[in-house]
């Protein structure tokens, strides 16, 4: 994407029916690092990568527990992240209040979808440069949806967004059709693996990944390093043939992602900000 | 979503014009509801009539109401702010139903949204001068539960309002029990009836039994109890009061 002279406003719409502020402000979304999220027909999984600023500091929390049975994981500007999140909690524990009965999460993404469209259509506002993963439970079932800055919003059976999030897609992409079905440990199981794509060979720790779970009966929280550790020691164990395998296939298919996505970052690098 | 109830210079607390609007006493009112869980959801019995003061002046006015799929709301008290309460839940089921996204108001639901406008309303010293009854099956589950105007909220498998509670809720501590059947149910909630029927001044023998379960709501067509009264006593009341008649 290159810079033109319809993108100063994102009141101004491009000549091609483009509103670029607009996507751009997804291109925040790409710099984040990478969050994860799937889901069975009783269990929703979110997964981060865990990114520090520097070795001194500690890592920025992406996942957020919204409520019981939903939480949110993000990518993109953080602080952006936090404020949603904050006005999702307000949403949720003001239904239960008056209702005393969790908020079903496809209403609460419609809210949240609509709340980023005000921002796409004032003069003196600007798009929230945050993807959010949401995972929920409500009668329906589990659900998993993508909010993006435009103020679109679709359901997914998995996902994956931020940086080298293609890796994570392409792994999930393979296996998407078993998930539905999917015990919960699997679930865990696929989501880690996901994360370990978009790694790109990087030894997968537990200190290097956050997981949360929620499910039917079992309300939204993370999961330890230790549980998380063991998870990973199952697979890792088979370091020779697995990961000759899925790593040659994951670095070629990242390596042709890469550009792609760095395309529009230019010659910058991630901002202080994005995480 | 916030749903406002707009009363015109509704706030009595900055303005004293308002303050003759806040409900000081009620006027057209309907007696007891008394209501049990069953087997397959739950019975609601009301009679029809509406009070005037002591004049009982109405008698064909229908104190229970579906509320979307899952509900069944009975009211005493004030006839007026029944209906207000029956506006401020259509607009409730409206809203819902427009989501139109697989999920719906359970009984449980309307019963809090319900305590919580009249807890507001009591806050505010205008209250909704009503007892409501608001019964329910959804997925399965049977709900029955109770809100006063002062906001007292709470469940339990028999409830009753007014007069129902000093005399029909003593038959139902003693006679329910779980499970009954529709028949048992019905002649249990008769049997309260009747006795309302007899002791209640502003009841009137002209009642609907509703029942609601998960197919949805049935309310009856007014029928009357069969009354006695040849006890004994009534045939000369006055027989040991010197001087009345």
């Amino acid at each position: 994407m290159f810079r033109n002279q319809y993108d100063t406003d994102v009141t101004t719409w491009s000549p091609t029916g483009r509103l670029f502020q607009v996507e751009y402000a997804m291109e925040a979304v790409k710099q984040g690092s990478a969050a994860i999220g799937l889901r069975s027909r009783s269990h929703v999984v979110l997964a981060s990568v865990n990114k520090a600023q520097s070795e001194l500091s500690s890592h920025q929390r992406k996942i957020f527990k919204v409520d019981d049975h939903i939480g949110v994981a993000i990518a993109g500007l953080t602080a952006d992240g936090r404020v949603l999140s904050r006005y999702m909690r307000s949403e949720s524990i003001n239904h239960s209040f008056t209702y005393e009965s969790p908020l079903p999460v496809g209403r609460l993404v419609v809210r949240l979808a609509d709340k980023a469209q005000v921002c796409t259509q004032r003069s003196w506002k600007r798009p929230y440069g945050v993807g959010l993963l949401v995972g929920g439970l409500d009668e329906s079932g589990a659900h998993l949806y993508y909010n993006c800055p435009s103020g679109n919003y679709f359901e997914y059976q998995a996902f994956a967004i931020g940086s080298r999030s293609q890796a994570a897609k392409t792994y999930l992409e393979r296996r998407f059709e078993s998930f539905n079905e999917s015990s919960r440990e699997d679930l865990i199981k696929d989501a880690i693996l996901a994360i370990r794509e978009t790694l790109q060979g990087e030894t997968l720790k537990s200190s290097l990944c956050t997981v949360s779970v929620l499910g039917v009966d079992e309300p939204f929280h993370f999961l330890d390093q230790e549980s998380i550790q063991k998870v990973i020691d199952t697979f890792e164990k088979v370091p020779e043939e697995e990961e000759d395998g899925g790593d040659g296939e994951a670095e070629a298919e990242a390596a042709s992602a890469a550009p792609a996505e760095q395309g529009g970052a230019g010659d910058q690098d991630v901002a202080p900000m994005e995480m | 979503m916030t749903f406002t109830i707009p009363i015109e210079n509704g706030d009595s607390v900055k303005n004293a014009e308002a303050d003759s609007q806040r409900t000081l006493y009620p006027y057209v009112t309907g007696t007891s509801i008394v209501a049990i869980k069953y087997k397959d959801g739950v019975l609601m019995a009301s009679d029809m009539g509406g009070s005037y003061g002591s004049t009982l002046r109405y008698k064909n006015i229908e104190r229970m109401k579906a509320i979307g799929k899952h509900s069944l709301l009975g009211a005493s008290g004030e006839i007026s702010d029944f209906q207000e309460i029956l506006r401020y839940l259509d607009e409730l089921v409206l809203n819902d139903s427009m989501w139109d996204d697989g999920n719906s108001l359970g009984p449980k639901e309307v019963h809090n949204y319900l305590t919580r406008v009249m807890y507001n309303r009591r806050n505010k010293f205008n209250p909704l001068w009503n007892t409501l009854v608001l019964g329910g099956v959804k997925n399965g589950e049977t709900y029955l539960g109770m809100v006063s105007m002062i906001g007292v909220s709470f469940e339990d498998n028999h409830v009753a309002t007014g007069f129902g509670n000093h005399l029909a809720r003593p038959i139902l501590r003693d006679e329910w029990h779980a499970d009954l059947s529709f028949e048992d149910g019905v002649k249990l909630l008769e049997k309260c009836m009747r006795v309302l029927l007899y002791r209640d001044r502003s009841a009137i023998n002209k009642l609907q039994i509703a029942k609601i379960t998960e197919e949805g709501v049935t309310v009856s067509q007014p029928y009357s109890l069969k009354t006695f009264w040849e006890f004994k006593a009534f045939n000369n009341p006055t027989a040991g009061a010197e001087g009345s008649w």
